[in-house]
């Protein structure tokens, strides 16, 4: 079920703290003591269904254009 | 002239193209059938397969031909194996080179070599050049120094004339890499080994090691003895390859490996399979004994520290994350309590994964075996002793 899934890719050479994704997916993300999104479920988490639609504004609104969402596929 | 049935790595005395010819003969090409049949890993730490790499580059389409790069950076302070390749046989190497763009199909081959490795690898290439060998000419380029730069992406960044900083792995080498070519990075030593294979054949290769790990691999080696590259059998014990009963700790694998206590040394073989029960994997081949009268949880902070420094700075968890993690190796140095320890495990734990490549997972790793391995340590430095110089 999992497999079609998109999962939230953080290019970290990319990301720069500012939070934006932290303040719209607090169920995925968690913060580290420097600001930094720390994935709940491990790296590469997989979005759960609810979460498609702020999931999709994190990475329109990622000032630093450090989010994707992958698909086994390849980008939905 | 037969191939002789057994090729040592560092056996030829004489490293010039003639004489290794003489001594080992001619590769014959190989198929990525071969490369599988194998069963041919990465000799650079992370224990690839090599015929995926191979097989993901060759899918690229006919007009944009893949591009293979000898990685020889040796960035690992610790290791010398490569050097000792690079040296010693530089034409297994450049062997190994020519059979990986044969099988993917490139017309372009670059050595990225340690500094000290340039001349001889150089004089090799050319030798290849004037004897006009069916091969791409291989352009030789010293590496950049640091531990970091020779991580793959690290690698393309400065042959592509930037900084040797690791790149996200979101878009993988082996689709679009050097000139947005299908590119293959692999350790020099993988590429020897496969030129091993090239030499005497299939069998012959897996005929050494074990079945789920064949071949050799080369280790540096510090211990009592001194300090020395040995080519070994994968699965051979660890106490074998350091010659006597091992009464001290053991760091494997290299500074993003990890610490064994003396009785795990002495049941440990060097594989990945002996080697994962304690969290550890040969990795780059590095065998450094805990010299007698120095302090393990001392020497392991210093070389977190190091990594903190070598961090590329451009992902916050490593670069903030690691130094965190310096000074809170430092503090159990100083004798602190417990609470010390849990802090030191959490960030461990905060870093692991959180980056563009695996310095934070391996300097992670190193902290945790020595948590472990060092524990009564920590516990006399909290009381204001130190068991290296009571023992």
């Amino acid at each position: 079920m999992n497999d079609d899934r998109p999962r939230l890719h953080i290019d970290w050479t990319r990301c720069d703290a500012r939070g934006v994704c932290l303040e719209l997916l607090p169920e995925l993300l968690g913060e580290d003591p420097w600001g930094y999104p720390v994935a709940r479920n491990g790296p590469d988490p997989v979005v759960p269904p609810g979460l498609d639609a702020p999931a999709r504004q994190a990475v329109r609104d990622c000032p630093r254009l450090a989010l994707a969402l992958r698909t086994p596929r390849g980008r939905p | 002239m037969t191939a002789p049935t057994r090729v040592g790595l560092l056996d030829a005395d004489d490293t010039r193209l003639a004489a290794h010819r003489e001594r080992h003969g001619v590769p014959s090409p190989l198929s990525l059938d071969d490369v599988r049949a194998s069963g041919l890993t990465g000799r650079g730490g992370a224990g690839f397969p090599l015929w995926r790499k191979l097989e993901a580059a060759a899918e690229g389409p006919w007009w944009r031909s893949p591009v293979v790069v000898a990685n020889g950076a040796e960035g690992e302070p610790a290791s010398s194996k490569d050097r000792a390749l690079l040296l010693r046989a530089p034409h297994l190497v450049l062997d190994g080179l020519a059979l990986a763009a044969g099988v993917v199909g490139a017309h372009r081959a670059i050595a990225y070599v340690r500094a000290d490795a340039v001349d001889a690898v150089r004089a090799a290439a050319e030798e290849r050049r004037r004897a006009r060998l069916p091969e791409p000419a291989v352009r030789v380029v010293a590496a950049s120094p640091g531990f970091v730069a020779g991580e793959e992406t690290a690698v393309l960044a400065a042959l592509g004339g930037d900084a040797p900083r690791p790149a996200d792995k979101a878009r993988r080498i082996t689709d679009r890499g050097l000139g947005g070519r299908p590119t293959v990075v692999s350790n020099v030593e993988t590429l020897a080994h496969l030129a091993v294979v090239g030499l005497a054949g299939v069998p012959s290769f897996r005929a050494r090691g074990t079945d789920a790990e064949p071949g050799t691999l080369l280790a540096t080696v510090r211990d009592h003895h001194g300090r020395r590259v040995v080519e070994v059998d994968h699965g051979v014990p660890l106490a074998q390859v350091l010659g006597g009963d091992p009464d001290r700790p053991l760091l494997v694998g290299g500074y993003h490996g990890a610490w064994l206590a003396p009785a795990e040394v002495a049941d440990a073989r060097l594989s990945r399979a002996s080697l994962g029960a304690y969290g550890a994997t040969p990795g780059a081949g590095v065998l450094l004994e805990r010299p007698a009268g120095t302090c393990g949880l001392a020497e392991t902070a210093r070389v977190v520290g190091y990594l903190a420094r070598a961090s590329a700075g451009q992902c916050g968890p490593c670069r903030f994350g690691l130094p965190a993690l310096a000074s809170g190796m430092d503090a159990l140095v100083r004798g602190a309590p417990p609470v010390a320890v849990r802090r030191a495990r959490d960030l461990a734990g905060l870093v692991d994964g959180r980056g563009a490549c695996r310095h934070p997972d391996g300097t992670a790793r190193l902290v945790r075996s020595a948590l472990r391995v060092f524990a009564e340590d920590v516990a006399a430095h909290r009381r204001g002793r130190c068991l290296a110089s009571e023992s």
